[in-house]
């Protein structure tokens, strides 16, 4: 690896694990030995709270109850909208109710399994543990989940798991536990109890004294920069798959919050760690601007398969059985369909460049319900799945009750993200980062229906204890309006902002999103080599350049811009584009969702190196182009035995 | 196909707006409506002029951020939010009228984008079950029938994106506020609220620029989320139900 590309620095370690009790116990331990904030003192102490999904809404919600002073912001119009509210397909819980042997020690192998061996045993240990009281919250506050007859919650099998362990309502959980989340907030919101910045976008993080003591937002209906004071800051801004341009993420989800806080001097950290989903529906054309995903549930009960033949482009229903390749079946009979997601998004890939692919593009494969619909009745699978199929209808045109649906990998989710502790706080003291924003409990690959449970683990269970902990030493000392540390960063969110709208070339903003996205998903995306990440490493700078002196932003600052909110936004993620394949290419092995060409065994299959690779990357920012810094968190395993992943 | 589109454009609240026309070229029809507007959208950065407002984000209609009064049918010919209305629904040539949502509970930001912040107050108001972090019962302690649980999930599918309230000839917010009552008035843990639950949120919804409702059923027929008028009848029998027991109406 040559020097230029980054240097190493001083190892980082966790340091609020109680890592003298055995893991089933640390979480109570930490919670014992964590300072509590006095009732009647929390009225003094103020939160930033930046976002609104799962992870925000939920903490803003439960630090408001717990007698904080909330302040809370996120850029859509509402807070019901987060992204959080796409997420179709459930939350695992080991509740256990189905009587097949889950308990919080089988989540937690799973998720640490699941994970490639990349993720901290104590976190992944306490996400498991508070799984099951999200479900009674969830519940207690309305959240329809899907029940049987028999009044009782219903489960099922997802992703990979061979419990049934999710819980799930219809194709919309994550809508429904956001609403949840968003209502307990509105309540809060309601008593006073929190400030609310609605269509507000954070630029920059204010850091004083060493601690992180605000943030500068820009209005996005006024255009007007300000800055905002509090005791702490949290963010619980999302993922970064829209790095990718085609993504599932919804088209405002972005990295600039998480990103301007690491410029500022949070590690980033695992950040090539992003996860193809392999249920979307395949891309049309060009002007395609975002990727439809449909739960991984389909998978229960649809069969994948592309022809046998290359080139064979009859109609699906006229392919009779002997001439299909239900590939996945046959590759992985013990897991079948239901192998965990890189495999099920590598495969069809791979079946697809063998010139299998099916649909107009050659980008797809089938995913056939006939089988299941014979079986179960057409009935059964439409309470099951109703709104996905109406879903691919609408965008498709085509009925998957009659043919075959197509399906193809999309990004869908980021692990990486910002560094954090035990207790979910940044290397910078007092600025902590929850759900996907961070860099999760996740490892390197995420299991099914473990997003929406770490985003409202964070949110209601885990950060309100931590958080006090870090309060117990506040109020601090009140930060003046015009204190250097703010009037600087106030200063340079204004300059960038007058600088994009300046530069008037000829392309648009959306151009080099483009251009930057296709690149990153041919050479940082499901297989990697280093070769293409080199190569990408060559053009990303060019890109950039090519961004700060011909990009054509519409407009002024002091209105309603959409377009200036695109551009930053995108500024960003060239950045982290770099980042992201200095990380991947560091990384000389398969593990997670990535297959490093360089790194497979005899059979073709991902091959991971825990000699040489056994820990999470944390970044730090460095300015002027000058090479980041890697900081290696080394991940010991105690409880779960290393092994190399097998679903054969 | 080749289209002329008739979009409103409003620099900012205080300015009055017009139609202007756009023609529209080479549209493919398994292009979505929004990313039609994209394409028109880049080339009026590029020829200098300013790009149209529109909300949006998912793009698989779920979010409820955008909504467009489409030849003046909210969110257009199909009953889906416009992120799911793809080009094939329109033929070379058409001349389309795209207007905001109009309401005077709604008013203008720009272009498209109009304030909806008037549902986060009505929900703020009451449509919550009260049940603080930490102070949950194990979740089977409850059953509830799959028949009550499934239709507090229908009403419960609301996307609070206003389209109810943009079709309706009064502009009532009364489907948006139903949905939310009923979805929590059909579930046990929603009992101990639901009288003060429906005074207060049907007190705000009065608060806020909307009309009343008439039972007209526009609302219900361009819902994206086919949300039934019998949650409205619901809201009915608990504001009745409230009030006979003699609660004080809140507006």
């Amino acid at each position: 690896m040559p020097l230029e590309l980054f240097t190493v620095g001083e190892p980082i370690a966790d340091t609020k694990a109680p890592t003298d009790v055995p893991v089933p116990q640390m979480w109570d331990e930490r919670k014992f030995r964590a300072r509590l904030v006095n009732p009647a003192n929390r009225r003094r102490l103020s939160v930033i709270v930046v976002g609104t999904g799962l992870a925000g809404g939920s903490a803003a919600a439960t630090l408001a109850e717990a007698g904080y002073r909330v302040k809370n912001f996120w850029f859509q119009d509402s807070p019901r909208r987060a992204h959080s509210v796409a997420a179709q397909g459930g939350i695992n819980a080991a509740k256990n109710y189905r009587n097949d042997g889950d308990s919080v020690h089988r989540l937690f192998y799973d998720t640490v399994k699941g994970g490639d061996f990349r993720s901290r045993e104590s976190n992944s240990y306490r996400l498991a543990e508070v799984s099951a009281a999200i479900i009674d919250q969830a519940v207690a506050q309305g959240v329809p989940f899907a029940r049987e007859y028999g009044g009782l919650l219903d489960n099922r099998s997802f992703g990979g798991a061979q419990v049934s362990r999710t819980f799930y309502a219809r194709g919309q959980t994550g809508q429904q536990l956001l609403y949840g989340a968003y209502q307990a907030l509105e309540r809060q919101i309601g008593l006073g109890n929190v400030e609310t910045h609605g269509r507000t976008e954070m630029l920059d993080l204010v850091v004083v004294d060493g601690r992180a003591r605000g943030i500068v937002v820009r209005d996005l209906i006024t255009g007007q920069i300000s800055t905002h004071l509090a005791d702490a800051v949290v963010l619980a801004s999302g993922g970064y798959s829209n790095v990718f341009y085609l993504s599932t993420n919804a088209k405002g989800s972005n990295v600039t919050a998480a990103w301007r806080a690491h410029k500022r001097g949070a590690l980033f950290a695992n950040p090539c760690y992003t996860q193809i989903h392999p249920t979307c529906i395949p891309v049309s054309g060009d002007y395609q601007s975002k990727l439809t995903l449909m739960s991984e549930s389909l998978r229960n009960d649809g069969r994948v398969w592309v022809p046998k033949e290359r080139g064979d482009d009859r109609d699906p229903r006229q392919i009779p059985e002997d001439e299909r390749d239900y590939f996945l079946e046959r590759k992985y009979p013990a897991f079948g369909n239901l192998v965990p997601r890189d495999i099920a998004s590598r495969q069809a890939k791979n079946v697809c460049d063998e010139g299998r692919g099916v649909g107009p593009t050659g980008l797809g494969v089938y995913l056939d319900f006939s089988d299941a619909i014979e079986r179960l009745g057409r009935s059964t699978i439409e309470s099951k799945y109703g709104n996905l199929f109406d879903m691919y209808n609408r965008i498709t045109g085509e009925d998957a009750y009659e043919t075959g649906m197509r399906i193809y990998p999309a990004v869908h989710y980021t692990m990486g993200g910002l560094w954090v502790d035990y207790d979910l706080e940044s290397n910078i003291p007092g600025l902590f980062v929850i759900g996907e924003a961070n860099f999760s409990d996740q490892g390197a690959n995420r299991l099914g229906a473990s997003a929406l449970m770490q985003g409202l683990a964070d949110g209601y269970f885990v950060l309100p204890n931590t958080l006090a902990n870090y309060l117990a030493d506040g109020p601090f000392p009140k930060v003046a309006a015009d204190h250097p540390s703010v009037v600087e960063a106030e200063t340079a969110v204004r300059a960038q902002t007058e600088k994009l709208l300046s530069i008037n070339g000829t392309r648009t903003v959306a151009s080099f999103h483009r251009e930057l996205g296709r690149l990153m998903w041919d050479l940082c995306g499901m297989e990697r080599s280093d070769e293409g990440l080199r190569k990408a490493l060559d053009r990303i700078p060019e890109i950039k350049h090519e961004f700060w002196t011909n990009v054509k932003v519409s407009g002024e600052q002091g209105v309603f811009n959409q377009n200036l909110e695109h551009a930053g936004r995108v500024a960003d993620f060239i950045e982290l584009a770099e980042l992201m394949c200095v990380d991947a290419l560091h990384r000389n092995e398969s593990c997670g969702g990535h297959f490093r060409a360089e790194s497979q065994t005899p059979e073709g299959e991902a091959l991971r190196d825990d000699e040489n690779f056994a820990y999470v990357a944390a970044w730090e920012y460095t300015p002027d182009g000058t090479p980041p810094v890697l900081h290696r968190e080394a991940l010991e395993y105690e409880y779960i035995h290393l092994a190399q992943r097998s679903y054969k | 196909m080749n289209l002329t589109l008739k979009i409103w454009r409003q620099v900012s609240p205080a300015k009055k707006g017009k139609m202007v026309s756009y023609h529209v070229t080479d549209v493919s029809p398994d292009m979505s409506f929004l990313e039609m507007l994209d394409v028109l959208n880049e080339k009026l950065i590029l020829d200098g002029d300013d790009p149209i407002a529109f909300d949006h984000d998912c793009r698989e209609g779920i979010c409820g951020s955008c909504g467009l009064m489409i030849d003046g049918v909210a969110h257009g010919p199909e009953q889906a939010t416009v992120c799911q209305l793809h080009m094939r629904s329109f033929s070379d040539g058409d001349v389309i009228d795209i207007e905001p949502w109009r309401s005077g509970g709604f008013p203008v930001v720009k272009d498209l984008v109009v304030d909806r912040s008037a549902f986060d107050r009505i929900i703020s108001a009451g449509g919550f079950i009260s049940a603080p972090t930490g102070t949950a019962p194990e979740a089977h302690a409850t059953p509830v029938p799959k028949k009550d649980s499934d239709a507090a999930f229908d009403a419960a599918t609301c996307i609070g994106c206003g389209a109810c309230v943009a079709a309706c000839p009064n502009g009532s917010a009364m489907l948006f506020t139903a949905s939310k009552v009923a979805h929590l008035g059909l579930l046990p843990q929603g009992q101990p609220e639901r009288d003060e639950r429906v005074l207060r949120m049907v007190g705000q919804q009065d608060a806020e620029d909307f009309g009343g409702c008439s039972n007209i059923g526009e609302c219900s027929a361009v819902c994206p989320k086919g949300i039934s008028m019998e949650t409205i009848s619901r809201l009915n029998h608990d504001l009745l139900g409230a009030l006979r027991a003699g609660a004080v109406p809140a507006s």
